[in-house]
């Protein structure tokens, strides 16, 4: 079945479908990570977006039960450029190509996604619409300008969860998955703006009773629930619309209890404080950018999902920089310098990438073992 | 942290000679260190043994000794330079034991040199198998059930727990050297006798079998401060059983999830901390069960290997010069990725978007007695690499770029058995025979119970089985875009298409041409484009942009040698690189075009654009489509690009220097043959034979014995001295298939004859000769294997003046702008020529660095215009010094494989010792080649009858070197005709005790063999196979022998000399 990507600068590419007929129109952005096409396509943060992934062969693991990082595929459409023969794994379950179509996904293959890529370079990550089966292109070139952009759009609430519930599962471990977790010493209450499973995972590990609550909820009411911590999640589009977050989210600044933040959770950490936020050209997406730590100096690679970013220049006195990216020099971390608040803005839950920052993680637990003591 | 300033000056040791394991990648290496730490104001010092790298080109170090690579050399070398440091991680295996073994000597300790790049301890652990698997259990991570034995008692016993098949491997060795798998308890015995042997420590590890398993690499480069990435992962195609250096190997990795790889990226990073690798490059080796996921360690160098020069190429990250600069204190965030233009730090990982693949390349045809199924020690002499968009191009050019007449995956065999028992126990051509198994109906499955090759990779492959089928359908008069464009994508050459399809490769060039159908070139940036890159590091491949943006400069393309070959190796690509380096000095922007990942001229620093692509003619033809160049020079990447002349010169490609016309005039027997007759030189009497019965006529014309051998070869392929017509019948029924477009040439082989090499360069008008060398070993043995002196040792003056003016005539007489090649053999007063080669030949790097003029650089610019006189090359420079090149043998890692020298050319590299006298230097080229001269003991002599009067000096030099004599009955004979003692001893035929009882039992320690005719060699082959791997030092030329007598008369202390000091002293 033929399918075609349009971008709204009129740019074509031809290939083939690999989802279900139909078109779908979202933001094009690239990907370079070489592993975790399901992490990827199943990640919130995707929301809107047609994600192009650089490398290659994309399905060669399958789909396994294990690996989604969410209950969905919520990437709005896949642009890649082999879907090989065979998918070969011991976990895997059904192919990426049987899996695109259980969950309604438009995709496309057989594309020069090289090209593709320094388009969205040179150019900027913009609106694009991907047809597969009969269509007309004029139509879709129309889809592509049409689509409106995730500036000032406000996914998170689209994607919360619409009530609170508890998290109990742990890291998964090779030959025993994953890790049903029953002892718990930190009530941690987790904004959801679109978060992913491994975060919440990360957290049970270490002991924390995970109550996950929809991007809305008061901050009175999640005070009511006596956490030890709050932890603000990641998250598709634009953090600016997102008021009532920044809103709640100032009050539970309350020099007390211990506040972490991931990638749009940073970026409203942020915006709490007063810093402001941008839209990249194309943001940071793969599992290969340095990160400094500007305390220790020492340099991690880390995994990065965002289009938009806390503009460093724009950090009021009570907010420091803790990191930075070494590829651009962009903010990657921030920390209260007045309450037990930080936040980083790539994904130290990795899934897909490295796991190397997962020591933020073991941050947030200090800090709440420390609030607790006074 | 910043660079060191407590260290000036600084110590490389290279990797010697190129050999089975251990090739052009620590060239690479060692080349990509010394330029990164001049660049930072270090002092280099650099010792290697081999001149036919680039690394001791003089400019490269402050200070470069071509001396062998032994602790008490390099101690001498410490002691005159006085070095701050020593980076030991640069040249492979024999460097970091050479620095070992200067520790445990004290010579660190006494002149207070660091060990920098990796610390004795951290060697220690990576290479003990016992202290790296404790180290492994410390950290958590599994490895193979396996225990330690010291000898073979201890090895019956502690096998009995891990059962069989069992792993063997010794401690302290490099490719695998001297293990195996031991199916049963002979098997088992053998190995392990083998193995204590070749491990230094005499240290065994037996591990469980791990058989089918999948196995990976992943390379690691850290730094002071714990900074740790990724380079590249790799997955072999191959799984366990089959040596990573013989498997072919896929990155990145293909069948990982990103939750397997992650658990595999943290664990190589532990390994990292825990081996205690503080700063540098390192591989790690796992295996992952299929079934479940399980991981085991497997092993892990604390160095840079061979694997990450094909690390480095895969991805464009150049690990040995970051490996260098981490070493004198940088951190990875301090460095820049040059690709990127210093856009991005070099504290990242490179991301991917093409697939690599590469292939080893072996030379079973030159051994073949030898058992040519792969195991656990490398077997393979060189490699591929090719890169692709998908898995099927990037292996179907590997395919190609192979050279081994298969332009795709071609027809092996249709016999079912031989195709399942190939599938079963790999050989060299096992993927040729999946594609057969396929072809002849066996399911994937089957293919994959026999194989345990991953399905992903086996299902890519039945594809293109399928394709095939569909392109035997295709025809030339209805072929259209959509077919062709599709089935280029998937990789197949024009040349597979039109043998699938029965036509000729041209009519579908021509039809591809004429629908304007490319190939594009993408660029190889290291971060999958997310940044811009002006580095012209390029591929092709069939897609819709092209990146490679030609310029409008003047520009030459260098064709490489691509894999290295017993006969075609590194001297090859020394050449290209040196021409690569010479014109663009001289302003022209250069392009080279080669696919063998090991070498330098595939750094993407050498010439202005790097095309990593197979040397075929359809590749070549689509970048001078592409790039439209000035010139192009095939003369200097060997027989490979040599063989494109023809095609490329007949569509009008510039080719510069010797026109492909007067090449050929030099190749072709009867057009040659004229030449000399004009010129009034003289050839030993020659025939050209097109059918086995004309042979045999011919050569009772010229009369035995003779020299046989197919047309056009490189190596000596195939070459054989036949005695009489029996031999002559033989030789036509088994080694050669002769017909009229491959005929066979018949020489009259020329008894005791010196032979001699001449290198020379022309510009067109004058000659100038670059060195005369005297080979060693006489006539006979092919020129590649013999020992060679420059200056002559023994040649007369007279002749030597003779043979320049013969070698200025052939030169003018075959038009050659350039480099030109001559042999030669004198038989007394009489000369004459054997061949002439107008292109760089394999002595020309020995003879730059002997003579200090670069020959390979001066002859790049004669053919591009300029005159020998403009470049000051004007005349022969004669050095005061003795230059002896010896050349190095792989018979060790051939059991079965009879040791002895001939016609054709079986060494894999080279080495080079320098000294006041010919014997000074001829004892530092053995040594060089890790052959020990003794001091006296037992020497046992057997030669043939007609040099029992030869032997007569032999053994009187040995008697007065202090040598006790035992021989042979016909030899003890003639030496006590002649008044010495000599005490007898039975051949291996004659009852025992024999000659090998002895060997074996340590009583022998030096031995000349002399044998000729097929039974003797026969008889004698247990003397030569246990000398060699008894570590006897044994000579099997009555010269070689004759001037290892003269090196063992040196009573002097060795001198070690730099190049540099040395090149003052002869200009």
């Amino acid at each position: 079945m033929p399918a075609i990507l349009v971008l709204a600068d009129g740019t074509k590419f031809r290939g083939y479908s690999i989802g279900i007929e139909g078109n779908a129109s979202g933001e094009v952005v690239f990907n370079t990570a070489m592993t975790g096409y399901q992490e990827i396509l199943t990640d919130p943060s995707y929301t809107e977006q047609l994600v192009t992934l650089t490398y290659p062969h994309i399905g060669n693991t399958g789909i396994n039960s294990e690996d989604s990082e969410s209950h969905k595929i919520f990437a709005k459409g896949l642009i890649i450029r082999d879907l090989p023969i065979i998918e070969s794994n011991f976990r895997s379950s059904c192919s990426l190509s049987d899996f695109l179509v259980s969950e309604k996904i438009i995709a496309i293959a057989g594309i020069d996604t090289r090209q593709l890529t320094k388009h969205i370079r040179m150019h900027g990550a913009q609106p694009g619409c991907i047809a597969a089966g009969i269509f007309d292109e004029k139509d879709i070139a129309r889809n592509a300008n049409e689509f409106p952009g995730l500036s000032g759009m406000d996914l998170a609430k689209v994607v919360t969860t619409d009530k609170e519930y508890l998290f109990n599962e742990g890291e998964w471990v090779l030959g025993s998955g994953f890790e049903s977790i029953k002892n718990t010493s930190y009530n941690v209450v987790a904004y959801d703006y679109g978060v992913k499973k491994n975060i919440l995972r990360m957290l049970a590990s270490r002991g924390c009773r995970v109550n996950v609550v929809p991007a809305n909820m008061p901050a009175n009411e999640v005070l009511a629930l006596k956490p030890d911590g709050i932890f603000l999640s990641n998250g598709p589009g634009d953090p600016e619309p997102c008021d009532y977050a920044i809103k709640n989210i100032q009050t539970l600044i309350n020099g007390k209890i211990p506040i972490f933040g991931i990638c749009l959770g940073h970026q409203l950490l942020g915006l709490a404080s007063h810093a402001k936020t941008h839209k990249m050209k194309f943001g940071h997406h793969g599992a290969n950018h340095p990160v400094q730590d500007l305390e220790t100096g020492k340099v991690f690679i880390t995994s990065q999902n965002h289009g938009f970013a806390v503009d460093e220049k724009t950090l009021p006195a009570n907010l420091k920089a803790t990191h930075r990216s070494l590829f651009d020099g962009s903010l990657q971390g921030i920390s209260r310098t007045d309450s037990p608040a930080y936040s980083f803005q790539g994904h130290p839950e990795a899934s897909p990438g490295p796991t190397e920052m997962s020591y933020l993680f073991d941050k947030f637990i200090n800090m709440m073992i420390k609030a607790k003591k006074k | 942290m910043a660079k060191r300033k407590d260290i000036k000056s600084i110590l490389i040791i290279g990797a010697g000679p190129i050999i089975i394991g251990q090739a052009c990648e620590f060239d690479y290496s060692g080349a990509q260190a010394c330029k990164a730490l001049k660049e930072e104001g270090y002092r280099v010092i650099l010792v290697n043994s081999n001149p036919a790298t680039i690394m001791t080109d003089p400019e490269l170090a402050d200070a470069t000794y071509i001396e062998p690579i032994q602790w008490q050399v390099v101690s001498r070398i410490i002691e005159k330079e006085k070095p701050d440091a020593i980076l030991p991680t640069m040249g492979g295996q024999t460097a970091l034991n050479c620095a070992l073994d200067l520790d445990k000597h004290g010579v660190l300790k006494k002149f207070n040199v660091e060990l920098i790049g990796a610390s004795k301890e951290s060697i220690d652990k990576a290479e003990d198998r016992q202290k790296f698997k404790e180290a492994m259990d410390r950290i958590g991570l599994a490895s193979a059930r396996s225990v330690i034995a010291h000898s073979i008692e201890e090895a019956i016993q502690v096998q009995a727990g891990i059962g069989y098949p069992s792993i063997i491997r010794p401690s302290f060795t490099m490719g695998g050297s001297g293990g195996g798998i031991a199916y049963n308890r002979e098997e088992f015995l053998e190995i392990c006798e083998r193995g204590l042997d070749a491990s230094p420590t005499n240290e065994l590890l037996i591990e469980e079998s791990l058989l089918g398993w999948k196995e990976y690499e992943m390379e690691v480069v850290r730094d002071s401060k714990d900074n740790c990435i990724i380079i590249c992962s790799i997955e072999n195609l191959d799984p366990m059983g089959v040596h990573t250096g013989d498997s072919i190997t896929v990155a990145p990795a293909q069948t990982l999830t990103d939750k397997e790889y992650q658990i595999m990226r943290t664990a190589s990073i532990n390994v990292l901390r825990e081996i205690g690798v503080d700063t540098g490059g390192s591989n790690v080796q796992f295996s992952i069960n299929p079934e479940d996921g399980r991981m085991v360690v497997i092993e892990m160098n604390p160095r840079v290997s061979r694997s990450s020069a094909l690390a480095s190429k895969a991805t464009g990250f150049p690990i040995a010069k970051i490996a260098a600069k981490l070493a004198v204190g940088f951190t990875l965030d301090e460095l820049k990725n040059d690709i990127t233009g210093g856009q991005t730090p070099a504290s990242f990982e490179p991301t991917i978007d093409y697939v690599v693949t590469k292939i080893p390349r072996f030379a079973f045809e030159k051994f073949p007695q030898s058992d040519s199924r792969l195991t656990t020690q490398m077997k393979s002499v060189g490699e591929v690499m090719s890169i692709g968009r998908t898995f099927q191009e990037s292996f179907q050019k590997a395919l190609r770029g192979l050279e081994t007449d298969a332009d795709g995956l071609v027809e092996y065999s249709n016999n079912i058995d031989e195709i399942i028992k190939e599938l079963r126990e790999p050989g060299p051509n096992r993927i040729w025979y999946v594609g057969d198994a396929l072809r002849c109906g066996l399911s994937i499955d089957d293919v994959f119970q026999h194989s345990k090759i991953d399905l992903w990779f086996l299902y890519q492959i039945n594809d293109l089985i399928q394709t095939e089928q569909e392109i035997k359908r295709f025809s030339i008069s209805s072929l259209n875009t959509e077919q062709i464009f599709d089935v280029k994508r998937k990789g197949f050459s024009d040349s597979r298409i039109a043998n699938l399809m029965g036509c000729t490769e041209e009519e579908i060039r021509n039809y591809r041409h004429s629908i304007n159908m490319h190939p594009v070139y993408k660029r190889v940036d290291t971060c999958a484009a997310e940044f811009e890159t002006k580095t012209a590091y390029l591929y092709s491949t069939y897609e819709e942009t092209c990146e490679s943006d030609p310029s409008n400069n003047k520009k030459v393309i260098i064709i490489g040698g691509g894999p290295n070959r017993i006969g075609q190796g590194i001297e090859f690509d020394y050449c290209c690189v040196h021409a690569s380096l010479a014109l663009r000095e001289s302003g022209f922007e250069t392009i080279m075009i080669n696919c063998n990942p090991e070498t330098v001229s595939t750094d993407y620093d050498i010439s202005n654009r790097l095309y990593f692509d197979p040397v075929t003619l359809e590749d070549v033809l689509e970048i001078v489509h592409k790039e439209k160049p000035w010139g192009v020079i095939v003369q200097y990447g060997g027989q490979t690009p040599l063989k494109l002349a023809k095609g490329l010169a007949k569509q009008n490609v510039p080719i510069i220097g010797t026109l492909p016309d007067d090449i050929d005039a030099a190749e072709d027997r009867e057009r040659f043959q004229k030449i000399l007759v004009d010129l009034g030189l003289r050839q030993p009497p020659n025939k050209t034979a097109r059918t086995p019965e004309e042979a045999i006529m011919l050569a009772e014309d010229i009369g035995y014995p003779l020299v046989v051998r197919p047309s056009y070869v490189l190596g000596g392929r195939a070459m054989e001295i036949v005695h009489e017509q029996s031999d002559l019948e033989r030789y036509m029924r088994e080694a050669v298939k002769v017909s009229n477009d491959s005929p066979v040439l018949l020489d009259r082989f020329l008894n005791d004859a010196l032979e001699i090499d001449v290198d020379a360069i022309s510009d067109g008008v004058d000659i100038v000769i670059g060195g005369i060398m005297e080979h060693i070993e006489q006539a006979g043995v092919h020129s590649g294997d013999s020992a060679c002196s420059l200056p002559p040792y023994s040649l007369s003056n007279e002749v030597q003046q003779e043979i320049v003016l013969q070698t200025k005539k052939m030169a003018k007489a075959l038009n050659v702008i350039g480099l030109m090649n001559v042999q030669f053999a004198v038989q007394g007063k009489n000369i004459f020529v054997l061949e002439v080669n107008p292109r760089a030949s394999r002595t020309v790097p020995f003879v730059s660095k002997a003579i200090g003029r670069p020959l390979a650089m001066i002859a790049a610019n004669c053919m591009a215009g300029k005159t020998l006189a403009q470049q000051n090359m004007t005349k022969e420079i004669t050095p005061p010094f003795f230059s002896v090149k010896e050349a190095v043998f792989p018979f060790i890692k051939f059991p079965g494989v009879d040791p002895i020298l001939g016609p054709e050319m079986k060494s894999t590299g080279e080495v080079m010792g320098v000294g006041k006298t010919f014997a000074e230097a001829f004892i530092k080229s053995q040594l060089g080649s890790s052959v020990t001269l003794p001091k006296g003991g037992k020497a046992f002599l057997s030669v043939r009858k007609e040099d029992h009067l030869k032997v007569l000096d032999i053994a009187t030099s040995l008697i007065n070197l202090g040598f006790k004599l035992v021989a042979t009955k016909g030899t003890a004979g003639a030496i006590k005709n002649h008044g010495l003692k000599v005490e007898a001893v039975n051949k291996v035929a004659e009852g025992r005790p024999h000659v090998v009882d002895m060997i074996k039992n340590d009583e022998i320690d030096f031995i000349v063999n002399i044998t000729e005719d097929k039974r003797a060699i026969a008889d004698s082959y247990e003397i030569r196979r246990n000398a060699l791997q008894n570590k006897v030092t044994y000579y099997t030329t009555i010269a070689g022998a004759r001037a290892a007598c003269v090196g063992m008369n040196y009573g002097e202390e060795l001198n070690v000399a730099s190049l540099q000091y040395l090149h003052k002293t002869s200009s």
